[in-house]
């Protein structure tokens, strides 16, 4: 759950009076608050946790760091079906 | 050494563990405070790379496991209401309370939604104006932001059918908690990425220097690790005690002032129960009295469940890395992901999880091939 994904900006608009983004993160895009970054600008990074931008991160960072979880399964945890994941076998739950 | 081929760059790896070599003179105890950390060291089998003279106790900083039985039982009192929508993130479905848990209340017909951020449990309850949809607001300093977020804006678009039932809780004093347990044996701390990236540093030079530990601020990935355990261990043999941050490229010294104005709008500190360790005085913050129309608490009335944790787990132990989780009798015989006895066995950030998944078969490496993940 505390896990904080970086995350690439491609646009960003007014949403309920919200300053709101769509996300890409290697490939899984996501609507994404941008209330507590409010400067930060398409094609720039940050890290990204339950729907928020928290920081700005450098594009070398972002790519390694992404690149790692794609690698580790940690992408599809994050952003996989928990009903399946919490369905499943015991000790199988974690990664695939 | 058979993991560090695994590594990103197995050569920095290599570089970083041969000082840490170098320096090290005599036993050290480090606690690494966040669950991502933990299962980051246990999958990466950094802890049997480290010299024998480095110990990583694993500390309480596993959201899901320290959500105390009570606030479960109250969640699942909530979600089994008629009429409710009950909305969490997915890690909380199969954290047991007393007699079930949130997949099962779901089976039972209960309406639970898993939602990827608290804005999309504010999004139904704009959708669902006839139902009440309450959020499990739980988490450390990194998720209290966003969920501190989702009650500010319902209050602000008077979206009265959204609550959020609260059980935040924060790292320093845990820090605080664990040194001054009598049986602690922590020399120095690995403090957590992702909470400095919000918080800051500010809250811990007071306590590096009150307690004479280190702090080093760390990131999640395997190199990031290790050099938090470098830096550690350098002031160690040098006897420092500073705060330093060797995750610079997420953590600024002031965090996020933003979100940190939010979470004192939102919330107000408060005590907070610990599962398998007790009351942390201050631990916690719960919805400030402006908020209250919003906290499920008070709209559901379940301040009257109290629970009493039960005691064949031995959680609260492995919390403040008094045991080692393959070292608990109940360890995969009779406590298991599906079947747990504690939330530690449950969280994927969880140190029980993590040894199950990583060391159950014994040999260090061994489960890795016998698991799905390859």
């Amino acid at each position: 759950m505390c896990l904080a994904v970086p995350g690439r900006v491609m646009e960003i608009a007014e949403r309920d009076g919200t300053r709101m983004a769509v996300v890409d993160f290697g490939g899984v895009v996501k609507d994404v608050c941008l209330e507590y970054l409010p400067d930060l600008a398409v094609g720039e990074y940050a890290i990204v946790h339950v729907g928020f931008a928290l920081q700005r991160l450098d594009e070398e960072s972002a790519r390694r760091t992404l690149d790692l979880f794609a690698e580790l399964g940690l992408l599809q945890e994050e952003f996989g079906d928990p009903w399946e994941a919490a369905a499943g076998p015991a000790g199988t739950e974690e990664r695939n | 050494m058979r993991y560090l081929e695994e590594f990103q760059n197995p050569e920095l790896a290599g570089g970083l563990l041969a000082d840490i070599r170098a320096a090290v003179t005599r036993p050290w105890a480090l606690m690494e405070v966040c669950g991502g950390q933990t299962h980051s060291i246990i999958r990466h089998g950094i802890d049997q790379l480290l010299p024998e003279e480095v110990e990583l106790i694993h500390g309480p900083g596993c959201p899901v496991c320290v959500t105390p039985l009570e606030v479960i039982d109250r969640a699942l009192a909530i979600a089994s209401r008629p009429g409710v929508i009950f909305c969490s993130f997915g890690d909380m479905l199969r954290v047991p309370g007393t007699d079930r848990d949130l997949f099962r209340v779901r089976g039972e017909g209960g309406d639970v939604r898993v939602v990827y951020s608290p804005l999309d449990a504010l999004r139904i309850a704009r959708e669902n104006p006839d139902r009440e949809v309450v959020f499990f607001g739980i988490g450390f300093e990194t998720t209290a932001p966003p969920n501190a977020m989702a009650v500010h804006q319902a209050r602000k678009q008077g979206v009265r059918n959204f609550s959020m039932l609260v059980s935040h809780v924060r790292v320093p004093p845990a820090v605080e908690a664990i040194m001054n347990a009598p049986e602690c044996r922590v020399q120095a701390f690995l403090a957590a990425g992702h909470v400095c990236s919000v918080m800051g540093i500010e809250e811990y030079p007071a306590l590096a220097e009150r307690h004479r530990v280190p702090i080093v601020v760390t990131g999640f990935e395997p190199l990031d690790i290790l050099e938090g355990i470098r830096r550690t261990v350098r002031q160690l043999e040098r006897g420092e005690h500073t705060v330093e941050n060797a995750y610079p490229r997420a953590v600024r010294p002031e965090g996020n002032p933003a979100a940190r104005a939010m979470l004192a709008d939102v919330f107000e500190v408060a005590d907070r129960a610990w599962r398998g360790i007790g009351v942390i005085p201050d631990s916690g913050w719960r919805l400030s009295p402006r908020y209250r129309d919003h906290d499920a608490e008070y709209r559901f009335d379940v301040t009257g469940i109290t629970t009493r944790e039960p005691e064949q787990c031995r959680s609260g132990e492995v919390l403040q890395g008094l045991l080692k989780p393959d070292r608990c009798e109940a360890f995969g015989t009779v406590c298991t992901p599906r079947n747990p006895l504690g939330a530690t066995m449950v969280s994927s950030e969880g140190a029980c999880a993590a040894y199950y998944l990583y060391r159950r078969l014994g040999a260090p490496g061994v489960s890795r091939e016998a698991s799905p993940v390859g």
